[in-house]
């Protein structure tokens, strides 16, 4: 596994993923919308995704408590904003995603994965079904290759438009509700996984922004998408409600993590098919029933069969992270390796997620994870490590 | 009692052939919420510029190098239930360890707090 840097070398790492390897080499580290808005609130700033990021503001551990009990605003304008027009998109994007997008309706979103012709998995996106067509959200770090994909594959009538002009703003928290319904009146009817279009500003001069009922935390919020020249007079308005605070991809990372969500690149890439992954669910009953994507032939007999390893949550003995990388063995035998993980500040412990053999995986199993050459116990557990609060059409609230 | 400082963001404070080791008040508001700290046995021999501890933040796993060689006296175990003390009092109780100097003139090869100061102005 990889060891340990010095204090100065963690202090001089800028990248903080460190793992290079999903990510294109940038030519330079751009800047995105809200560069100047992040530094004049004290974030400190890193390179992530080939742009300067905020990594945190006041502390990774204040911010993450701010969000699950208010609302936290993200700068998530790294991602990759996609539309996709032309007759017939849905069905030919069913050729490389697992999901029933042609029947998806108009302002409903689902998540999705892009296959490889292997049935691995190129990247997670959020597809929603918009009146122009597909309105498609991808990773930052693989928006590059996405893109290249996606056009080496659709057929040349359907267009993809990077919509490159437009940051992506993400509100999240118990709270995120009260705060952007005085901001964006109305944003209070959407449920969860639905998404519109609402106005925004003077009523003489409206700026129609994009809003899903969407985000990567496990609380209920939501993901904005602003022109870029408006997202510096959105982002403050919003930060001017009481109930929210900036917060930085540390605090992002931690609380995707306790909410069991994978974070590509680390606990998803190419290695893996969907039903490895756990994301089974991104695999629809019509798919299922017809097959006819990439890798179904792989994926469908993992469904039938079981999964020869999966993405499962572990929970750490004592206080000592398990990061990624760490081997996980049963015995002498290893079984697995970690993904993601840390320390968790809802929790109060440490939490990671790996991926471990069948026969190994089931929860409650009783692990080993190697940290510094030194055996930690670990535990099988089922995800998230912190229920969801989503807003859910039917639910009780 | 003098005080002296490494490049990789540690202070060492040396009484006689004695002294007591940590990081920087400027490693842990850099490296945020401190949520472990690993220190080492007592006993063990430490070569300067060799691995000595480990303090992890919510994100990263850092080591903590010996200043100098020597033999270790004593970890700090309040460390343990409260990591959070290297933050809130690093060059106090948020202290690693204390080790027997087996070489005193590696002190030389040192910064004090002036030239430490002055480095991190220059990072």
């Amino acid at each position: 596994m990889r060891q340990p840097a010095s204090v100065a070398a963690t202090l001089e790492r800028t990248d903080m993923s460190e793992e290079d390897e999903f990510e294109l080499e940038p030519i330079e580290i751009l800047e995105l919308p809200l560069d100047a808005w992040h530094r004049g609130k004290g974030a400190r700033m890193v390179e992530f995704a080939g742009y300067h990021m905020p990594i945190q503001y006041e502390g990774i551990m204040a911010e993450h408590i701010w969000t699950r009990e208010n609302a936290g605003l993200f700068d998530v304008s790294h991602m990759g904003q996609l539309m996709l027009t032309g007759d017939g998109a849905a069905e030919a994007l069913e050729a490389m995603v697992p999901g029933d997008i042609s029947a998806l309706k108009e302002g409903k979103m689902r998540y999705s994965l892009l296959l490889d012709e292997d049935g691995g998995v190129l990247d997670d996106m959020m597809i929603t079904a918009v009146p122009m067509g597909l309105y498609v959200v991808v990773n930052g770090a693989v928006k590059w290759d996405d893109m290249g994909y996606l056009r080496e594959h659709l057929p040349d009538e359907i267009t993809i438009n990077h919509m490159d002009d437009r940051a992506l703003l993400a509100l999240q928290g118990p709270k995120a509700v009260d705060a952007l319904k005085r901001v964006v009146p109305g944003v209070d009817a959407l449920y969860f996984m639905e998404a519109g279009s609402f106005f925004w500003g003077p009523k003489t001069d409206p700026e129609p922004l994009w809003i899903s009922r969407s985000g990567y935390t496990g609380e209920d919020g939501f993901e904005i998408s602003v022109p870029a020249a408006h997202a510096k007079a959105l982002a403050d308005q919003i930060c001017a409600q009481p109930e929210v605070k900036p917060i930085g991809l540390g605090a992002r990372d931690s609380l995707r993590l306790e909410a069991g969500l994978p974070l590509y690149g680390h606990d998803m890439n190419p290695e893996f098919d969907p039903v490895e992954a756990s994301a089974a669910f991104a695999v629809s009953k019509r798919r299922r029933a017809e097959g006819g994507f990439f890798g179904s032939d792989r994926i469908l007999n993992a469904l039938a069969n079981g999964p020869a390893r999966k993405l499962v949550g572990i929970s750490v003995d004592g206080k000592m992270p398990v990061r990624e990388g760490a081997p996980v063995f049963a015995g002498d035998t290893q079984v697995g390796v970690i993904t993601s993980g840390g320390f968790a500040p809802s929790v109060g412990a440490p939490i990671a997620m790996g991926y471990i053999d069948a026969g190994h995986n089931a929860v409650g199993s009783m692990l080993e994870a190697e940290v510094r050459g030194k055996r930690v116990s670990v535990t099988v557990k089922s995800l998230p490590f912190v229920p969801h609060h989503y807003h859910r059409k039917g639910a009780h609230t | 009692m003098t005080r002296y400082f490494t490049e990789d963001h540690e202070w060492i404070e040396v009484d006689g052939d004695s002294a007591t080791v940590g990081i920087t008040d400027y490693a842990q508001s850099q490296l945020g919420d401190i949520v472990f700290a690993e220190v080492p046995a007592t006993g063990a021999t430490l070569k300067k510029g060799g691995d000595a501890a480990v303090v992890e933040s919510v994100k990263a796993a850092s080591d903590v190098y010996a200043p100098v060689s020597g033999t270790v006296i004593e970890g700090n175990a309040a460390l343990e239930g409260d990591p959070a003390l290297v933050n809130n009092d690093p060059e106090g109780e948020g202290w690693f360890f204390k080790i027997t100097l087996s070489d005193t003139s590696e002190l030389d090869s040192l910064m004090d707090a002036a030239a430490y100061k002055a480095f991190v102005d220059g990072l």
